[in-house]
């Protein structure tokens, strides 16, 4: 039901089939770990069922003062994160081009040298005492988001025996569907080392992989203070049902 | 050339990677004092509506061996069978469950464990009624993109048999491999990412 007071009708058409030629396949064998754990039978295609076209509702009451601050939601009182500091902002849409309001983001990174505080991460560069490397936010009505971060590092990774990965930042993105789940990574606008990672190499056109490629905006970085990048973010649209019945109406 | 359709492309996926903890469950990882608590740990609470279930699922790769850096979520009906989402039209769920869980695979033997209710019947598009499941999405490091597959219930098997999703799965042996077992008061289900036992996984 819609949230009391609102009266925005909820969408409840299908979706867009995927496009899985313009996603990276399961099956990427320069990413190694690719091989053992990608399904090799065909998809169970069929419409979305109800299933699919609800998904739950996350409120901004949840959301703590500095959940979209990375630079200080793990820093002790009074310090900050060491790094580039950066605004990262943009809009959650849909293959309609329509804002997605409400929509769940979490991030998460390494810290500027290219260190992730997890315990399965060797790198010798150093942890940094003020940062953690996790962020969320809600987007507003127009779709639109904005978190403060510190530029991630770029990393070497035991894939090939010289692999690095691009400076990049982790999206989980929620938008109103369980058919709309989406995990992928932002990539940092003039990196040289975007094109040598075979992770990002699974995606087979080049056009998709830039649509992963933050632009730097001078317009919107704030001086003296932080640079700003803008990464906007498209989630499946609903099918439009222009002359379909539907038991609740079109 | 003709006109443009004016649409976008989603945007493509990438690998939830092997850190996916630090965002996604970050008190699990040991990031304490950002968030009070990891999105999706409890399901339910002392006035949940419906059967108490627990759900103990594994992910396996290509040899058998489970993953232990993978993160499951799962979204289900309340016990009447009504989503709580805005996009359910048919009335209003139990206000006191979400129908929505997240878990990261035990980092030593891989189970993921959810303490949910048992769904009610949903229907299907046109109006039969779909048999008790869950739905369930996978991401780990080496999954490109997250995989999307289903719980059935083993102990369902007259519902199960008039399924019109089951129904469409031709290979009639893999049937199976959506329908968890029953242990006690919890249900044992193992996603074979690959091989002979290879999960039914969706498009949709």
């Amino acid at each position: 039901m819609p949230e009391p007071g609102s009266n925005r009708m909820p969408e409840t058409g299908a979706f867009f089939q995927r496009d899985r030629t313009w996603h990276p396949p399961v099956l990427t064998p320069d990413y190694k770990t690719s091989v053992l754990r990608s399904p090799q039978k065909a998809l169970l295609a069929f419409d979305n069922t109800a299933s699919e076209l609800t998904g739950p509702v996350f409120g901004h009451a949840m959301l703590g003062e500095l959940d979209n601050d990375l630079i200080h939601n793990f820093a002790r009182p009074g310090e900050s994160a060491i790094g580039e500091r950066i605004i990262v902002y943009g809009r959650v849409l849909d293959e309609r081009g329509k804002g997605v309001p409400g929509a769940l983001l979490e991030f998460w990174q390494a810290n500027s040298g290219g260190r992730y505080r997890h315990k399965k991460d060797g790198y010798l560069a150093p942890l940094d005492p003020n940062f953690g490397g996790c962020g969320r936010t809600i987007t507003g009505e127009d779709g639109g988001y904005a978190f403060r971060t510190v530029k991630p590092g770029p990393y070497p990774w035991p894939n090939g025996p010289n692999d690095w990965r691009p400076s990049h930042i982790h999206f989980s993105i929620f938008g109103h569907a369980f058919a709309q789940r989406l995990i992928t990574q932002m990539y940092f606008e003039g990196d040289p080392l975007i094109w040598h990672c075979p992770i990002v190499r699974g995606i087979r056109d080049r056009a998709a992989i830039e649509t992963l490629i933050a632009a730097l905006d001078m317009q919107a970085t704030i001086p003296m203070d932080a640079r700003a990048y803008k990464f906007d973010i498209v989630l499946r649209g609903w099918r439009a049902s222009l002359f379909e019945n539907r038991p609740e109406g079109n | 050339m003709a006109q443009s359709l004016d649409r976008f492309k989603e945007s493509p996926s990438q690998t939830a990677g092997p850190y996916v903890h630090i965002g996604l469950t970050p008190n699990f990882c040991g990031i304490g004092g950002v968030y009070p608590a990891d999105l999706g740990a409890s399901m339910v609470n002392d006035k949940t509506q419906g059967e108490r279930i627990g759900l103990e699922i594994r992910v396996l790769d290509g040899t058998g061996t489970p993953l232990r850096d993978a993160l499951i979520e799962i979204w289900q009906a309340d016990a009447k069978g009504l989503y709580n989402s805005p996009a359910e039209l048919r009335g209003a769920a139990d206000p006191d469950f979400l129908g929505w869980g997240r878990c990261p695979s035990d980092m030593e033997t891989g189970l993921c464990t959810f303490q949910t209710i048992k769904p009610g019947r949903v229907p299907f598009r046109d109006g039969r009624l779909m048999a008790p499941h869950v739905s369930l999405w996978i991401v780990a490091r080496g999954i490109n993109i997250g995989l999307h597959t289903r719980l059935y219930f083993f102990d369902e098997a007259k519902a199960n048999a008039e399924d019109p999703i089951l129904a469409r799965i031709e290979q009639r042996v893999r049937v199976p491999t959506l329908i968890a077992e029953r242990k006690g008061d919890s249900y044992i289900f193992d996603v074979h990412l690959q091989g002979e036992k290879e999960t039914v996984f969706f498009d949709s």
